[in-house]
C-alpha cells in the first residue's frame, strides 16, 4: 500500500499538467501533431490509473485537445468517472469536459442520470450549479424526461443562484421533452415575480424564447409582462420583454396600440442603443400588425424612420448596418416613409464596408417604383462597373435582376430597356450568374409577347457574337446566356429578320466547345430555325435556296453527332436523319415546309413552380397504394425472372432497361430528397435555386481556347440601356404634356368645376404608362388548384413541439415522471402528492365549472329580461341575486366582454381570452381608475370565471345597493339581500360569497397576489391580507397560508370587520367545495353545511377566523365561491 | 445565441462554446467559416455578418476575436454587449486579461462563461454576482499545489 502511494506520487511528479501541455504544444510548433499524439498516449496511460486526481488532470488536458479539434470521444467513460468524483475540483473538470465533448449520441450519457440527480440535490450549491451548467450543454430527451421533475423542484430552491440556473435550463428541457412544459409552466410563471432580479430575468428569458416560437399560447401573459416592462429598469430584461411583445403583437393588434406609447417613450428617453434598437424593431412590428394607414400612427413611423436615419448617418458602422436592417422592415409596410430617404441609402452603396452595401442593396429592392426603377438600376450598373471583387459584383447582379423582376415585373415600363440591361450584364467578367441572366431572358421573352421581336433581334446579335462570350476562360459562367439566346431565336424564329444568318451562327464549328446542355439547345433550335427558313424559302419558290439550307444542315450536323454528350448526340442524329429525308423529298420537288414547321407548332406557356404540387388528388386515388403487388422483400435482385418473361426479355431489354433505370433514379432521387428534407442538418437548397438550370456536368473541364481581349468589350450592334433612360424621360415628358393638354381641355369644358386640384405636381405611379402594350403572361396553374400556403413550415422545427396550450388544466397523464423505485430519495413533497390526485380530478371539475357558468348565464339572461320589466319585479329579482361589482364596471367594456363570452363556448380558455380582451379594450380608456385596477386584478386570475360575474347588473339608482369592491385575486362577491325596511329589529342578509383563489400550498400564491395588489390599494406594508369582499355592513380581508404540518392543507385567515352601527351575529361561512379544494368541516356535518363563525361583531370591531381547506393540486389556480350569512341587529 | 468562439488573429481557436448541438463535422465547418470570414474583414467595418441563416456578431479585443452566432430575432447590439461583458468579466477575474491567460487557464475561462451565460441566454446580468460565484466556487477547488502534495490512494 505504502509503496503504491509512493509510486503514485512519483508518477504525478512526471505528469504533465495542463500548463505543461499548452507550453509543450507551443514549443512544438513544427511537429505539433506528433507531439500531441505522444501526449494522447500519455493521457491514455494516466486514465488507466486508479487515482482520480490523475484522471481529472488527464481529462482536463483532453478537454483542451478537444478544443484544438482532436477527437476525444474514446474517453467519454473516463469523463463520467471524473464527473462522479465527490471532490468539487474534479467534478468541475468532469462536467466541463462533458459539456464540451458530449452530444446526444454519446452513449455513456445514460449512465450519468443518477449521478446528475445526486449532484442536483447536493447540499453544496456549486455542485448543483455545475451539474445544471453541464446539463444545459448535453441534455438529451431521456435526461430531460428523467430529470425534469428534479429541475422543476430546483426552481423553488432557496438559493437564487440555483433558482436562476434551474429556470434557464428548463428551456432546454422543454425543447427536449415538450411534455414537461405544461406541468412546469405555472412555476415558471411564478418566477417572473421572483424577488431576485437574476431569477426574474432568467424567467423572462425563458418565456420570451418560448413565446417567440409559439406566441399565441402566451398572449394571456401580456398584462403581466406589460407591468414588468413599465416597472423594470434592467435593460437586459427590458430588451427581452420588448422582444416578446414584438412576437405577440402580430396576434393581437390591440396590444400593439397599447404598447406604442410606452415604447415611444422609451425610444425618446433611453440612451442605450441596444434598447433603442429593440424598441424601434418592436414598434415596427406593432405598426406592421396594425392595419396600415392609420393616421394617428404615422407619427410613430416618422419617429422610427427619423431615429433610424440618425443611426444610418452615425459614424459607427454597426449602427449604420442595423439602421439599414431595420429600415428594410419598415419598407415592407410603409414604403413611402422610407423612400424619402433614398439619397441616404444610395449613399450607403458607396460605403467601404461590404455588409453595409449589401444591406443598402436589400433596401433598394423595396424602394423601386415605376418612376425610379430606371434611375436606380442605372446607378447600380455604375456600381457594377466599379465593383472590384466578384462576390460583391455578383451580388449586385442578382440584386438588379431581383429588383427588376419583382412581383412579376411590376415596375418595368419598358421591356426593351430591361432586355438591354440583361444584355449589358452579359459583358461582366467572370460572373457565376450566367444562368440567372439566361432565365430572365427566357422568362421575359416567353411572358411578354410584345417584346419578342426586340428580344429575338438582340439574341440573334448575341449568337452572332458568341465568340466574345465564350472566348475567355473566365467567362465560362456567362455562356449560359447562349442557352437562352439560342432557345429564344429558335422558338420565336418567325420574328427573326435574317434567320439564315442566325442559323449559320448556330451551326458554327466553335459551338462544339460549349457545354453539352447548351449544344443540345443549339441543335434543337437549329432545327426550329431550319423549319422557319424552309417556310420562307419555299414561299419564294426558290427551291434551290431551300435545298442549300438543307445541305448546310447536313454538312454541319455531323459535328454534333460526334459529340461526347449523349443528349447532343441523340438530338443531332435524329435531326440529321430528318433533314436527310427532307432533302430527299425536296429533290422530288415536294413541298415540305408545312409539315416541318408542324413539328414545332404550338405555344409554350410558363408553368408555376408549385403547379404540380397543387393539382388536387382525384377522389378515390390513393397515391401510396401499390399499383402492382409489391415485390417481396426476400426476393433478391439476382433471382432469375420467370420463364414467361425470360423469353421475351431479350427483345425489349435495351429500351426497357433504360426506362426502368430512369424510374429507379427518379425514385431514388425522391427518396434522397425526402431524406434530406427530414435531416435537420442538411442544408436545404434555397427555393430560388429551383428555377436555376441544372448545370451541365463537368463544364469546367471542357477546354476552351483563350482569347485575350485588351479592349473593353463592346459588342457591335447591341443597344445601350442608357439610351432608354433618356428615351423614357422624353416619352414621359411627352405624355405629361399631352395629359396636361387633355386636362386643360377638360377644365375648359367644365369651367365651373372645382379649382386647381390637379396641378402639375410630381407624377404619380399610375400616370406612368408602359412604353409598349405589354401583356404579361402569368404562370399557369392547374385547374382547381388548391390555394395552400402551408408548404413553408419546416416540420423539423424543434419548437413546433412546444406549441402547447398552457391554459388548459393539467391532465393526469401529464405530470412529470417522478422516481418511485428508489427508496433512498428525499421524501416527495406532499403537494406533489396531491398533484397526482388532483390531476385526475381536473376534468370533471372543469365540467362542473362550465355548467355553473352556463347556469349563471341563464340567470343573467333572466336578469336582462327582468330589467325591461317593471321595477317592482326587478326588485324582487334582485333580491334573489345581485351583482355587486357591476355598479362600478364600465358599461360598454363589460358589454363587449359579455358578448364575447356568449359567443364563445364557455371553456376556461375562452374565458381567458375574453379576459385579455377586457384588459386590452379597457385600459386604454382610463375613465375610471378603479375600474382599471379591477381589470388588472382580474387578469391575474388564471381561470377567470369571474368574468362571467361582472355583468352590469346592479342599478345605480338602488339606494340600498351594497357596493363591493372587487378584490385583487379577483375574488368576487355576490350577495343576496333581503331588505325589509319595515322590520326594524332584524335584517337578515345572505351573502353569496363567490371567492376564488389559487391556493398553492402557501408557496407562490402570496407572491402572485402581492404582485397584483400593489397598484390597487394601499395596504399596510407588512400585511399579506387582501380584500375578499366588502359591503356597507361588513368587510372581509383574507390571507392564505400553507399548513406547515400538512402540505395538502391551506389555512385561510379571514378578518371580519363590522362597518355598520349595528351588531352582527350568527355569522355563517360557507364555501362551495370544488373537486380540488374542500372546506374542512367538523365531523358529522354534511358537505354543504356552513361553518359558524365563532364570534359576534359589535359595531366597528374586527376579528379573525381561520378556515382550513384541503387542496389537492398546487399547480392549478383555484376559484371558490362562498357565502357569508349574518344577522344585523338593529336598534333595541 | 447558438455558439461563441474565441480565436486569435492567426485563426487559432482559443475557446468554443456551443449552445445548440452540432455534430463535430458541423462544428469544424462553422469554425473554419467563422475564422475565414471574420479574419478577412477589413478594419473599421461593422461587426455584423450574415452567414447562412445566422447573424454573426464579432468583436476584436487585442489579438483575440470574440465571435457569436445569433438567431434571426436576436439583438446584435445586445450581443455585442454580452461579448463585452464577458471580456470585462475575464478582465476582472484575471486582472488585465491577455490571450495567454485564456490559453493557460482555459477551463477558468469556461467557468466564467458558464456563470454568465447558460444555454445561450444571459443568466446573470450583474457583474458582481458572477465574480462572487466564481470566487466562491474557486475556494472549493483545490489548487494545483495542493493536488501535487496530496497522497494518492
Amino acid at each position: 500500500m505504502a509503496l503504491k502511494i509512493v509510486k503514485g506520487s512519483i508518477d504525478r511528479m512526471f505528469d504533465k499538467n495542463l500548463q505543461d501541455l499548452v507550453r509543450g504544444i507551443r514549443n512544438h510548433k513544427e511537429d505539433e501533431a506528433k507531439y500531441i499524439s505522444t501526449c494522447i498516449d500519455e493521457i491514455k496511460q494516466e486514465l488507466k490509473q486508479d487515482n482520480i486526481a490523475v484522471k481529472a488532470n488527464a481529462v482536463c488536458k483532453l478537454t483542451y485537445l478537444q478544443m484544438l479539434g482532436y477527437d476525444v470521444s474514446w474517453a467519454a467513460f473516463n469523463i463520467v468517472e471524473v464527473m462522479s468524483s465527490s471532490k468539487f475540483t474534479y467534478k468541475r473538470i468532469g462536467y466541463l469536459a462533458a459539456s464540451q465533448c458530449f452530444h446526444e449520441s454519446t452513449d455513456v450519457i445514460m449512465l450519468t442520470t443518477n449521478q446528475i440527480r445526486k449532484d442536483l440535490s447536493s447540499p453544496n450549491q456549486y455542485d448543483t450549479g455545475v451539474a445544471l451548467t453541464g446539463l444545459s450543454c448535453f441534455v438529451t430527451p431521456d435526461l430531460a424526461r428523467d430529470l425534469a421533475n428534479d429541475i422543476m423542484t430546483l426552481m423553488s430552491h432557496t438559493k437564487p443562484y440555483i433558482r436562476k440556473k434551474a429556470v434557464l435550463i428548463m428551456y432546454k428541457v422543454f425543447l427536449k421533452y415538450p411534455e414537461s412544459l405544461r406541468p412546469a409552466f405555472p412555476r415558471l410563471k411564478e418566477k417572473l415575480e421572483d424577488p431576485d432580479p437574476g431569477v426574474q430575468s432568467a424567467a423572462v428569458n425563458v418565456i420570451c424564447e418560448l413565446a417567440r416560437r409559439n406566441p399565441k399560447n402566451y398572449l394571456s401573459l401580456a398584462p403581466l409582462f406589460f407591468k414588468l416592462m413599465t416597472s423594470s429598469t434592467n435593460n437586459w430584461v427590458l430588451i427581452k420583454i420588448i422582444k416578446l411583445f414584438g412576437a405577440l403583437t402580430p396576434l393581437e393588434p390591440r396590444l400593439g396600440k397599447k404598447l406604442i406609447e410606452p415604447l415611444t417613450n422609451l425610444i425618446h428617453s433611453t440612451s442605450a442603443m441596444s434598447l433603442l434598437y429593440e424598441c424601434v424593431n418592436t414598434v415596427i412590428a406593432v405598426l406592421i400588425s396594425l392595419s396600415s394607414g392609420m393616421p394617428n400612427h404615422s407619427a410613430s413611423i416618422q419617429l422610427c424612420v427619423q431615429k433610424l436615419r440618425i443611426l444610418i448617418e452615425d459614424s459607427d458602422q454597426n449602427l449604420k448596418y442595423l439602421g439599414l436592417l431595420a429600415m428594410s422592415k419598415i419598407l415592407k409596410t410603409h414604403p413611402k416613409s422610407v423612400q424619402s430617404h433614398k439619397d441616404l441609402i444610395l449613399q450607403c452603396l458607396d460605403d467601404k464596408d461590404e455588409s453595409i452595401r449589401l444591406r443598402a442593396l436589400d433596401l433598394l429592392y423595396g424602394m423601386v417604383s415605376k418612376k425610379n426603377l430606371m434611375e436606380i438600376v442605372k446607378k447600380l450598373m455604375l456600381h457594377v462597373d466599379k465593383a472590384e471583387g466578384t462576390t460583391y459584383r455578383d451580388e449586385l447582379l442578382t440584386k438588379i435582376i431581383d429588383i427588376c423582376s419583382q412581383s412579376n415585373y411590376q415596375y418595368i415600363t419598358n421591356f426593351e430597356w430591361y432586355i438591354s440591361i440583361l444584355v449589358e450584364l452579359t459583358r461582366l467578367e467572370g460572373t457565376r450568374h450566367g444562368h440567372l441572366i439566361a432565365s430572365q431572358m427566357l422568362d421575359v421573352a416567353i411572358r411578354v409577347k410584345a417584346i419578342r421581336v426586340f428580344a429575338v433581334a438582340q439574341m440573334a446579335t448575341l449568337l452572332d457574337n458568341a465568340h466574345l462570350l465564350t472566348g475567355n476562360m473566365q467567362r465560362k459562367g456567362i455562356c449560359e446566356v447562349l442557352y437562352a439566346a439560342a432557345w429564344i431565336c429558335g422558338e420565336f424564329s418567325e420574328h427573326l429578320e435574317n434567320p439564315m444568318q442566325t442559323l449559320e451562327a448556330m451551326l458554327r464549328p466553335k459551338v462544339a466547345t460549349l457545354p453539352g446542355h447548351i449544344q443540345a439547345v443549339y441543335v434543337q433550335n437549329a432545327a426550329k430555325l431550319f423549319a422557319t427558313v424552309l417556310k420562307s424559302q419555299e414561299g419564294n419558290t426558290e427551291s434551290t435556296a431551300a435545298q442549300e439550307t438543307s445541305q448546310l444542315m447536313i454538312d454541319r450536323l455531323p459535328l454534333f453527332v460526334q459529340s461526347a454528350n449523349l443528349e447532343v448526340q441523340e438530338r443531332a442524329s435524329c435531326i440529321l436523319q430528318l433533314v436527310k429525308y427532307i432533302q430527299k423529298l425536296q429533290q422530288k420537288d415536294v413541298e415540305v415546309s408545312e409539315e416541318v414547321s408542324a413539328l414545332f407548332a404550338g405555344e409554350l406557356n410558363p408553368v408555376a413552380p408549385k403547379a404540380q404540387k397543387k393539382v388536387p388528388v382525384p377522389e378515390g386515388l390513393d397515391l401510396d397504394a401499390w399499383i402492382n403487388e409489391p415485390p417481396s422483400e426476400s426476393e433478391s435482385e439476382d433471382e432469375q425472372p420467370k420463364a414467361i418473361f425470360a423469353k421475351e426479355e431479350p427483345k425489349h431489354s435495351r429500351p426497357r432497361h433504360t426506362e426502368v433505370d430512369e424510374k429507379e433514379l427518379a425514385r431514388r432521387r425522391e427518396a434522397r430528397k425526402q431524406e434530406q428534407a427530414n435531416n435537420p442538418f442538411y442544408i436545404k437548397a434555397s427555393p430560388s435555386s429551383q428555377k436555376v438550370y441544372q448545370e451541365g456536368p463537368g463544364v469546367e473541364h471542357i477546354p476552351v481556347v483563350q482569347i485575350d481581349l485588351s479592349v473593353p468589350l463592346k459588342v457591335p450592334g447591341l443597344p445601350m440601356s442608357d439610351q432608354y433612360v433618356k428615351l423614357e424621360e422624353e416619352r414621359r415628358q411627352k405624355e405629361r404634356a399631352e395629359k396636361k393638354k387633355k386636362e386643360k381641355k377638360k377644365r375648359k369644358e367644365k369651367r365651373s368645376g372645382r379649382g386647381k386640384k390637379h396641378d402639375s405636381g410630381p407624377e404619380s405611379e399610375e400616370d406612368i404608362t408602359p412604353a409598349h402594350m405589354v401583356d404579361i403572361v402569368t404562370e399557369e396553374m392547374p385547374e382547381n388548384a388548391l390555394p395552400s400556403d402551408d408548404d413553408e413550415k419546416d416540420p423539423n422545427d424543434p419548437h413546433k413541439a412546444l406549441d402547447i396550450d398552457l391554459d388548459k388544466p393539467l391532465a393526469d397523464s401529464e405530470k412529470l415522471p417522478v422516481r418511485s423505485h428508489r427508496a433512498a430519495e428525499a421524501p416527495k413533497s406532499p403537494t406533489e402528492d396531491g398533484d397526482a390526485e388532483s390531476a385526475a380530478l381536473q376534468e370533471p371539475k372543469k365540467k362542473s365549472s362550465k355548467e355553473k357558468r352556463e347556469k349563471k348565464k341563464d340567470k343573467e339572461r333572466d336578469r336582462k329580461k327582468s330589467k325591461e320589466e317593471k321595477k317592482k319585479k326587478k326588485h324582487k329579482h334582485e333580491e334573489k341575486e345581485e351583482d355587486l361589482l357591476g355598479g362600478q364596471a364600465d358599461e360598454p367594456a363589460v358589454q363587449s366582454e359579455e358578448t364575447s363570452e356568449v359567443a364563445a363556448p364557455p371553456t376556461s380558455t375562452s374565458a381567458e381570452v375574453s379576459d385579455l380582451d377586457f384588459w386590452l379594450s379597457n385600459a386604454p380608456v382610463p375613465s375610471n381608475t378603479q375600474e382599471a385596477a379591477t381589470v388588472a386584478a382580474e387578469e391575474a386570475a388564471p381561470v377567470p370565471e369571474a368574468a362571467s360575474g361582472t355583468a352590469p347588473d346592479s342599478e345605480p339608482d338602488e339606494p340600498k345597493d351594497t357596493e363591493m369592491e372587487e378584490s385583487k385575486s379577483s375574488k368576487h362577491k355576490k350577495k343576496k339581500q333581503k331588505k325589509e325596511k319595515e322590520e326594524k329589529e332584524k335584517k337578515k342578509k345572505k351573502k353569496h360569497h363567490h371567492h376564488h383563489h389559487h391556493s398553492d400550498g402557501g408557496g407562490g400564491e402570496e407572491s402572485v397576489q402581492n404582485g397584483t395588489v400593489e397598484d390597487e390599494e394601499p395596504l399596510p406594508p407588512m400585511s399579506n391580507y387582501c380584500l375578499l369582499a366588502e359591503n356597507s355592513y361588513i368587510k372581509m380581508v383574507n390571507d392564505i397560508q400553507g399548513n406547515l404540518q400538512d402540505g395538502s392543507q391551506v389555512v385561510v385567515s379571514v378578518i371580519f370587520e363590522n362597518k355598520c352601527e349595528s351588531f352582527l351575529k350568527s355569522m355563517e361561512f360557507n364555501v362551495l367545495d370544488s373537486l380540488n379544494s374542500k372546506l374542512q368541516r367538523p365531523e358529522g356535518s354534511g358537505p354543504h353545511d356552513g361553518l359558524t363563525v365563532p364570534f359576534q361583531l359589535p359595531p366597528g370591531v374586527s376579528n379573525e377566523a381561520r378556515f382550513v381547506f384541503t387542496v389537492q393540486s398546487i399547480v392549478m389556480p383555484q376559484k371558490l365561491k362562498g357565502t357569508l350569512t349574518f344577522i344585523v341587529k338593529v336598534g333595541r | 445565441m447558438r455558439f461563441l468562439l474565441l480565436f486569435s488573429r492567426q485563426g487559432k481557436l482559443r475557446l468554443q462554446k456551443w449552445f445548440k448541438t452540432y455534430t463535430d463535422r458541423e462544428k469544424k465547418k462553422v469554425i473554419r467559416d467563422m475564422t475565414m470570414l471574420v479574419l478577412a474583414r477589413p478594419p473599421r467595418s461593422c461587426n455584423f455578418l450574415q452567414w447562412r441563416d445566422l447573424k454573426i456578431v464579432y468583436k476584436r479585443y487585442a489579438s483575440l476575436y470574440f465571435c457569436a452566432g445569433l438567431e434571426a430575432q436576436d439583438n446584435e447590439l445586445l450581443s455585442l454587449e454580452v461579448l463585452h461583458r464577458y471580456v470585462e468579466l475575464l478582465d476582472r477575474y484575471f486582472g488585465n486579461v491577455c490571450e495567454l491567460d485564456i490559453i493557460f487557464n482555459f477551463e477558468k475561462a469556461y467557468f466564467i462563461l458558464d456563470e454568465f451565460l447558460m444555454g445561450g441566454e444571459v443568466m446573470e446580468t450583474s457583474k458582481a454576482a458572477v465574480v462572487v460565484s466564481m470566487e466562491e466556487a474557486d475556494t472549493l477547488q483545490e489548487t494545483m499545489e495542493e493536488y501535487m502534495s496530496k497522497p494518492a490512494y
